[in-house]
This record gives structure tokens, C-alpha cells and sequence, in this order.
């Protein structure tokens, strides 16, 4: 047949061309041979045509590094070489040679090192490759990637600032009152997590501390936990009842249009005599507990229902007197919810907490982070908020 | 010993021989001297280690901070002087580890009895009269050309970091780190040793010391360590045929005679 024919006849004229020499000259990549410190003993043409050196130039007279970038000859010194020798042969090296004409050509190369039976260097084979476009890819890889680290850079320093105007960096004096609050985020805070606590005053000797938590962590979550901070406030001014402060925020978050869900503890103080007057309403959130002048500890308040889920939840105000050496204590599920293998840190421990540190608000919000943190090894693995509100023994009586 | 894991320390030869510290250069790890430290271990008692960052030795323990000069790596071969209880050590650094044992030298003399400088460099890049051997923008380049066999890193490391389940031997292991480094590291290390500047350090070293300079080191020319030599109050040169930076590795034979010919006749009196 002809067409079998003419296959066979171009089988055997390419065979016929594609000699050792020809192989060797024509190769589609550069190659080179030199001593082992280097000296270039043969190259093929692709790679003169590669560089723009005639042969005469090159061979015995130059070290293979001298045709590269001097960036290029140290990296060669301090890395190429001495891989070349312990391994034998070294791969996919990113190098610039410098052509003839000054001009830089991007290339990978690959070496292998040629040894006598006496494991003595002998002769290194060298096969370069024009790695131009590829280079030019790989470099715009590396800066999409520094663009990403730096953005993550930046959206962790904005989680953080975002988080700091959510939470009062320090609690603000009132007076008759020892008052402190502390803020743990889970994990290395680099997200913006969902707890807040805001402490502000309505009027004279008459003070709002909620504690609460947004479900989820985040912008999205911030946003929400946000108009929460902002709502309670505002409502907080014209409404005295705990509980309908409360409902005006769920009718707030139902209006949004959030799918997210928050819960709030909500304590009006109102100073009474000797000590204070607190209304304590739970939406949904772990109830406050209190510390009596003896030492006792129970939890204040009645489960209400969490915001933003359904339309008017039910909500309870509950008064709750708070005399000289009481401590109330408001928290997140941070704090209960602390684990350690399958066990949690749970109320008891918390009480137990409460009921032990005598001194300061601050002793205590101390150290009961601090053991919420020794219980799960150090790192939260939620965020954690408290405020702890504490009447001092013989506490002034102005406002 | 948290040192040994830290450095990934190897200790050869005779216990109870006179210590000799080997201290590898920018880009690899230990390695580098298996061919030289045969002829010593009859002798003498050697230790070989990773900076930290390099080869095999911990990561974890990179401190930006601390390695931010070429000091930090100095205080770590101080450490490890005494983590071991090193004395009379005879140190022997390549490249930029020349400089390392310098400033270890300078900070703790009471250590050293003897210091090789195996291509040692007090400065890369040229400064008037001063001819370092580059530019600075030579050395920006090093940086790039490092960044560019970057990619090649995660892939070539990816194997290693998940563990093989052919359980290679561990000479594999070896190689598959040498000369393999995390890249931010390799970069930070580059800047710290190419633009170090520790020409004012070499005359507060009197320790006896042993220059070995290569032909056609491109890195540390000969012009460099003559003033090397010139500039320590008690240093001698020998010019080996070794060519390139790497003589350790090139020509370890003519290196390890050298070094060998410097102990004894420094000191007769040892065996």
C-alpha cells in the first residue's frame, strides 16, 4: 500500500537524520558538560543559540556559573553545588544565565553528577531550559500569594479593632459600686468573635450592665452584635423595665431581617440606702449569679426566651437587692462551656470560683479567668466575657 | 537535652578527645563536613549541629528576633559550648559560620583554644576601598532567586512533612532536608549574612587562627581572606587548589590536611 509505504519511508528518513550528533545538537533543551568544579567541556548548539556565545568562547574557558546572575552564583555556591555533590544530581533549579548580549533568560535546570567507581567526581551533566513564561507565572503566583497574606493580615488587624469597639476598654467608675469586666476571644482572636458586655448609666445613680452573645463569629456576626450594643442603649434610656428594653430589641432584630439570634443579660441598678436595687432580665442568656455577704451563691433572674427568633418572647424583670459585700456575676457560655476532654468547666466551678474570692471585682474576674483558662490548657476555645458587679462592705451612699 | 533536639546535635570520635566544633554555612546543614570529620574522630571529639532553621534542626524554635544578627546564631554556639561543657574547642565554621565563631570568640573567649575560618567574608558588599565582591543590588538579587525556587520547596518538602510509608532509610532523610529550608527563613538568614558587616570584630579576636581561602570563590576572594588574615592579631592563611565556596565538600581531603597540619603544629604538645 502507498500510504503504508510513504510511513515507512518517513520512519526510516527521520531515523536516518536523528543520528547520536544530531540528537545531541538539536536536543529541544540546552546541554552542557562540565568538570566538577565547573568548566564547561562540551555544549550542544541549542544551547549556544540559547545564550548567544560561539563555542570557542565557551568551552575551556568558562565555569558554568560564570554565565549566571551573580544572584544566580551564589545561590549556585551555597545551594546548587553542594546538592549536586551530596545527592548526586539536583532538579528544577530556578536560575538566571546572562546572555552574551547582557540580556537575562530565565531557566530551570537539571544536573547530574557523573562519579568513577571510587565514588571520585568526574564529569556533571547539565540540561537547561528556557523557563521565560514560566517564570513570569511563577512570580505572579508569589505575589498573589503575598497579597493574600498581607490581606490576611490587615482582616485579622481590623477583627481586633472591630472587637475593641465592642467591648468598653476599661469599665467606667460608678460610684458605691466595684466594678470589672474581662474579655477573652477564643483562639488566637484573629476573628471577630460574638460576646460583648456594655456598662452605662441612665441616670443619676441609676446604671445598665448587659452582658450578651451573638450567635456566630465574624463580620456578619459584628454587625449584628453591634446594632444589639447600640439598640439596648438607646431603648435602655426611655424604658425602666428590663424586660420591655429586651422586647424592643428582639422587634429591632426582627425588623433587620438577621437570621442570627443573640442572647442578653440585662441588669438596671438602681442605688437603694446602703446598697443598691438591681432589676436582672434574662433573654435567653446563662443567669447572673450572686455572692451574698456570706459567702452563698445562687443564680438571679428568670429564663426569658433569646432574641431575634420569635415575635414578643416572653421576658421576666426580676428585683434582686444587692447589699454591702454582694458580688454579681454576669457571663458568657465561655465560661461554663469551657472544656477539657468531654468535661466542662460548668456552674459549679464557676460558683465555686464565685464563692472563694472575696477581694476585688477585679480579684475575681482575675481569677476566674484564669481557671477557665487553666481548665481547657490556656487557649479559649470559645470567647469568654464576664462583669463582675461587687457592693463594697460599707460602700458610700452618694451617687 | 533541649540543645541537642534544638540543633540537632551529633556527636562523634573520642569522648574524652579535645572538642572540635563544626559549623555549617548559608544553604545546607551538617552535611556539609561528612567527608572532613572522618579524619578527626580518631582524635579528637567531634560535634556537628544545625542552626537553627537549617537541616534537621527545629523549626519551632525560629526566632525572627533573636536571629535578626549574626549574634543570635553566635550566643547559640556559645550555648552549645556550654550545654556540653566544651572547653579548649577548636571551632571550625565555613562561610558565613566563619564570622559566627568570630563573634562567639570575641563574646566567649574563654572557650576557644583554636578557630578555623573556612571562606570566611566580614563583608559581602563592596565599601570604598574595602572589595567584598558585590554590589547591593547582587545580594537583592540572591533574594529573588531564592524566592524563585520557592515553589519548588512546598512540593519537594510536601513528602517529607507527611512521612513515607516505605520507610526510607535514614540517609534518605538526610538528603531530602540538605540544603531544604523553610523559604522565609532561608531569605531572613540571606539578609542577616549578606548584609552583615563584621569588619571591626575581626581584631577583637586573639584566638589562634587558621584561614582557608579557595581559588575562584566567587563568595569569599582572596582579596577577602587576606584581610581576614591581616586584620586578626593572630592569623595565618593557607590557599588551598580547592575551587569554589565549598572546599569541604570539593576537596575535603586537602581541607581536613590543612586543618590537621594547623592543630599540631599550633599546638605541638597534643598528641
Amino acid at each position: 500500500m502507498t500510504t503504508g509505504g510513504e510511513a515507512l519511508d518517513a520512519f526510516l528518513a527521520a531515523l536516518l537524520v536523528d543520528d547520536a550528533a544530531e540528537l545531541y545538537d538539536r536536543a529541544p533543551c540546552g546541554y552542557l558538560s562540565t568538570t566538577p568544579d565547573g568548566t564547561i567541556v562540551k555544549v550542544n548548539q541549542t544551547f549556544l543559540t540559547l545564550v548567544g556565545y560561539e563555542r570557542e568562547e565557551l568551552v575551556g574557558r568558562l565555569r558554568f556559573a560564570q554565565l549566571l546572575s551573580v544572584g544566580g552564583r551564589i545561590y549556585h555556591e551555597t545551594h546548587y553545588a553542594p546538592m549536586l555533590r551530596m545527592q548526586g544530581a539536583a532538579h528544577e533549579i530556578a536560575l538566571d544565565l546572562i546572555r552574551r548580549d547582557g540580556t537575562r533568560l530565565p531557566v530551570l535546570v537539571n544536573s547530574v553528577l557523573q562519579s568513577d567507581p571510587d565514588g571520585r567526581p568526574v564529569v556533571v551533566r547539565t540540561a537547561v531550559f528556557d523557563a521565560t513564561q514560566r517564570r513570569e507565572y511563577e512570580r505572579e503566583l508569589l505575589r498573589a500569594k503575598e497579597r493574600a497574606e498581607a490581606s490576611e493580615a490587615r482582616s485579622t488587624a481590623l477583627a481586633r479593632t472591630l472587637q475593641q469597639t465592642l467591648i468598653p476598654p476599661t469599665p467606667p467608675a460608678i460610684p458605691g459600686l466595684d466594678l470589672a469586666a474581662r474579655y477573652r476571644p477564643a483562639g488566637d482572636g484573629g476573628e471577630v468573635g460574638g460576646d460583648f458586655y456594655d456598662i452605662f448609666q441612665v441616670g443619676v445613680g441609676d446604671w445598665v450592665v448587659v452582658i450578651g452573645d451573638v450567635c456566630g463569629k465574624g463580620v456578619d456576626a459584628a454587625v449584628v452584635t453591634a446594632l444589639v450594643r447600640y439598640t439596648l442603649r438607646a431603648v435602655a434610656v426611655e424604658h425602666a423595665r428590663p424586660a420591655q428594653a429586651l422586647t424592643l430589641v428582639n422587634q429591632v432584630l426582627r425588623r433587620h431581617g438577621t437570621a442570627r439570634f443573640c442572647t442578653v443579660a440585662f441588669v438596671r441598678l438602681r442605688h437603694a440606702g446602703l446598697g443598691w436595687e438591681a432589676l436582672v432580665s434574662s433573654a435567653g442568656h446563662p443567669l447572673p449569679m450572686l455572692r451574698d455577704a456570706a459567702g452563698a451563691v445562687r443564680e438571679v433572674g428568670r429564663p426569658g426566651t433569646l432574641l431575634g427568633v420569635i415575635d414578643d418572647p416572653p421576658q421576666y424583670d426580676v428585683p434582686v437587692p444587692l447589699n454591702p459585700g454582694d458580688a454579681l456575676l454576669l457571663y458568657t457560655d465561655g465560661v461554663p462551656e469551657a472544656r477539657n476532654g468531654t468535661e466542662f468547666y460548668g456552674d459549679q466551678r464557676t460558683a465555686a470560683v464565685l464563692a472563694r474570692e472575696r477581694g476585688t471585682a477585679s480579684d475575681l474576674a482575675a481569677a476566674l479567668l484564669a481557671d477557665t483558662l487553666a481548665f481547657q490548657d490556656g487557649t479559649a476555645r470559645d470567647d469568654i466575657a464576664l462583669v463582675v458587679v461587687r457592693v463594697p462592705e460599707g460602700a458610700a451612699t452618694d451617687s | 537535652m533541649e540543645i541537642a533536639a534544638r540543633h540537632n546535635l551529633n556527636l562523634a570520635g573520642r569522648p574524652d578527645g579535645q572538642p572540635m566544633l563544626f559549623a555549617h554555612g548559608f544553604g545546607c546543614d551538617q552535611n556539609m563536613w561528612r567527608f572532613v570529620t572522618p579524619k578527626f574522630t580518631d582524635e579528637y571529639r567531634v560535634v556537628l549541629f544545625d542552626h537553627v532553621g537549617a537541616g534537621g534542626s527545629d523549626l519551632a524554635a525560629y526566632d525572627p528576633q533573636r536571629y535578626s544578627s549574626l549574634h543570635g546564631y553566635a550566643q547559640d554556639v556559645i550555648d552549645i559550648c556550654r550545654g556540653l561543657e566544651l572547653t579548649e574547642v577548636i571551632f571550625v565554621g565555613h562561610s558565613v559560620s566563619a564570622m559566627i565563631g568570630v563573634l562567639a570568640a570575641a563574646k566567649a573567649p574563654e572557650l576557644f583554644a583554636e578557630l578555623v575560618l573556612v571562606g570566611p567574608s566580614p563583608r559581602y558588599i563592596d565599601d570604598g576601598d574595602y572589595v567584598g565582591g558585590f554590589a547591593e543590588h547582587d545580594i537583592r538579587e540572591l533574594l529573588d532567586s531564592l524566592e524563585s525556587n520557592y515553589l519548588g520547596w512546598s512540593t519537594a518538602m510536601a513528602p517529607a512533612i507527611m512521612g513515607r510509608p516505605d520507610q526510607p532509610e535514614l540517609g534518605e532523610e538526610l538528603t531530602a532536608s540538605f540544603c531544604r529550608t523553610d523559604p522565609q527563613i532561608a531569605r531572613a538568614f540571606a539578609r542577616v549574612t549578606f548584609l552583615s558587616d563584621n569588619r571591626a570584630d575581626l581584631g577583637q579576636v586573639s584566638t589562634p587562627t587558621l584561614v582557608l581561602q579557595c581559588a575562584n570563590d566567587i563568595i569569599a576572594p582572596v582579596g577577602v581572606g587576606e584581610f581576614v588574615r591581616d586584620t586578626m592579631p593572630n592569623a595565618t592563611m593557607v590557599q588551598l587548589d580547592a575551587t569554589g565556596h565549598c572546599p569541604n565538600l570539593s576537596a575535603p581531603d586537602e581541607t581536613a590536611d590543612a586543618i590537621a597540619q594547623f592543630l599540631h603544629r599550633s599546638s605541638p604538645a597534643r598528641r
